[in-house]
């Protein structure tokens, strides 16, 4: 592996309760991604996964340890690295159109040079005949493809999506799942995936990274070595989701007694 | 939409709701805005103009609505602000300022008359440090503004501070991330949030000081042609037993609210036609 495009070394998240005890939402985590990898966080609740996208993202600060993107410390939020959210973001106010346009212009792109971009994104996930609707006029799946359209845009270099798809029903959420390993291949952004659902770690990452809870921390990790497209029903892919599911069973029976949470 | 659309409601059907509110409304509303045109109608339409129209008259309508207009825009703009910071921080005694954004609402209005006119006037605390400086407050058009300004704004507060509390998180976020500054992301994103709350919060307010008598005419002063306000004329008429004048004056009032208050709602409705 050449240097690696995000870096963690022994970053840990701690809060402090209402109570004032010292809670610990990450353990030490020492993690590697590489440019253009698609790695996915995957874990039950408390495991940690939001609070290690967040630290990455930079809309939280770690305890101790570091967080490095390109080899500079993460210090906050970047246009180069931007988070796409569960419930989408968008601007109800703000057509299709003027939600993409909405970080171009931040960016202080000239009106002419921001539509035409945003008018090709809108294009590459597919909403052209929507451009001029407004987001309660979608569904969930096409919010969440303008919500992506609206981050690739800016062209960053990582994407950070946190349970993309958690709020679709499973045949728009097998759709996106494709869509976005499209988008993937054609942008080749870093992409960190974060949900709760394994088989759709094992579909979509190059790399699985495994949480546990009680405290957060990584488990495991496990290289997926099969090529893009990938056949859900597939043998090759069957041994990875047995693999998965088997390590998933250990980090359940610990943690059932525990955490409480609901697969 | 169909107007007949069948919908299984909890209350009983379309057309008893809908009588119901009409014979409501006629009642609390419409009756007692149609005996005052009514009265009206003893006048010619020339003695009805000539008294609408009177110089003092004029002078206290640009008096009432201007002074209104400005506390409402004030009121948009700093109770805006004691709704955010009461929203979004938290520190010792919050509550405590919470409530006493409610107090000019609760008050008595003679109670905040009085409270306003002694503190304001050249005497008064501050009054007094302010006559030197050449501004003077008590019994001039600004002594009218500062009451309306006092009185409406819980109105403004009230009616921003349940939608800023209701703001998604994650829309601000989406916004930082996505490379907005704070400017951007509070012209961009907050206000066209806020707009529609804060321009009801600004009806409520103008109404109010329109409307406003009591806390007023104590700091008014109510020199003819200078400070003098739409409703104290209005009783003015009444006490030397002209009916027909009030009613007509109070007429006009009723007019040129009803009009800006349209237009307001209709602004409002403008602000979210996103969501049709």
């Amino acid at each position: 592996m050449t240097t690696p495009k995000i870096k963690l070394c022994a970053a840990e998240k701690h809060y402090s309760s209402p109570q004032g005890e010292d809670v610990i939402a990450l353990a030490p985590v020492n993690l590697e991604i590489a440019k253009g990898e698609f790695v996915c966080l995957v874990g039950p609740s408390g495991c940690g996964k939001t609070t290690l996208i967040n630290l990455m993202a930079g809309f939280e600060k770690t305890t101790a340890g570091t967080v490095t993107i390109d080899g500079r410390p993460v210090k906050g939020t970047d246009p180069d690295h931007i988070m796409i959210f569960q419930d989408y973001g968008l601007y109800p106010w703000r057509t299709v159109l003027g939600n993409v346009l909405f970080a171009l212009e931040a960016k202080g792109l000239k009106k002419k040079e921001a539509v035409e971009k945003a008018t090709e994104y809108i294009e590459l996930v597919g909403l052209t005949k929507f451009t001029e609707s407004f987001p309660h006029q979608l569904s969930g799946g096409m919010k969440q493809r303008v919500a992506i359209a609206r981050a690739l845009a800016v062209e960053p270099s990582v994407l950070f999506l946190d349970e993309p798809f958690g709020a679709l029903d499973a045949f728009t959420r097998m759709y996106l799942q494709d869509e976005l390993l499209r988008l993937w291949q054609e942008k080749r952004p870093t992409v960190v995936f974060v949900t709760h659902d394994l088989e759709e770690a094992v579909y979509l990452g190059g790399r699985v990274v495994l949480m546990a809870p009680g405290p957060g921390r990584v488990q495991k990790v496990i290289d997926i070595r099969l090529p893009w497209p990938r056949e859900r029903t597939g043998d090759s892919l069957g041994k990875y989701r047995r693999e998965l599911f088997e390590e998933f069973h250990l980090v359940h029976q610990q943690a059932s007694g525990e955490a409480e949470y609901v697969i | 939409m169909k107007l007949f659309k069948r919908h299984n409601n909890v209350l009983p059907g379309f057309g008893i709701t809908l009588g119901f509110t009409i014979f409501y409304l006629s009642v609390i509303v419409l009756i007692p805005l149609s005996a005052l045109v009514f009265r009206t109608m003893g006048l010619t339409w020339g003695e009805f103009i000539s008294t609408v129209t009177a110089p003092r008259v004029m002078a206290s309508y640009k008096v009432t609505f201007g002074a209104a207009l400005i506390a409402a825009l004030i009121n948009a703009v700093f109770g805006v602000l004691v709704a955010w910071v009461l929203v979004r921080y938290k520190f010792p005694g919050r509550k405590i300022v919470d409530a006493l954004v409610d107090l000019p609402f609760a008050l008595p209005t003679a109670v905040a008359g009085i409270t306003l006119a002694t503190i304001y006037s050249s005497n008064g605390w501050v009054g007094r440090y302010l006559e030197p400086l050449g501004i003077k407050i008590a019994f001039t058009p600004l002594g009218i503004t500062l009451a309306m300004t006092f009185i409406g704004l819980p109105f403004v507060v009230r009616t921003v501070q349940p939608v800023i509390e209701e703001i998604e998180v994650e829309l601000e976020e989406a916004a930082v991330c996505l490379g907005a500054n704070r400017w951007q992301t509070l012209t961009r994103v907050i206000f066209p949030m806020l707009f529609p709350s804060i321009l009801t919060g600004f009806a409520l307010s103008f109404a109010r000081g329109v409307g406003e008598y009591g806390s007023i005419i104590f700091i008014a002063g109510n020199m003819p042609m200078v400070s003098e306000i739409t409703p104290l004329l209005i009783i003015t008429k009444l006490e030397q037993f002209d009916y027909r004048g009030a009613t007509a004056i109070a007429c006009v009032m009723l007019l040129i609210s009803f009009l800006m208050l349209l237009v307001v709602n209709l602004l409002q409705k403008w602000s979210r036609r996103y969501a049709d």
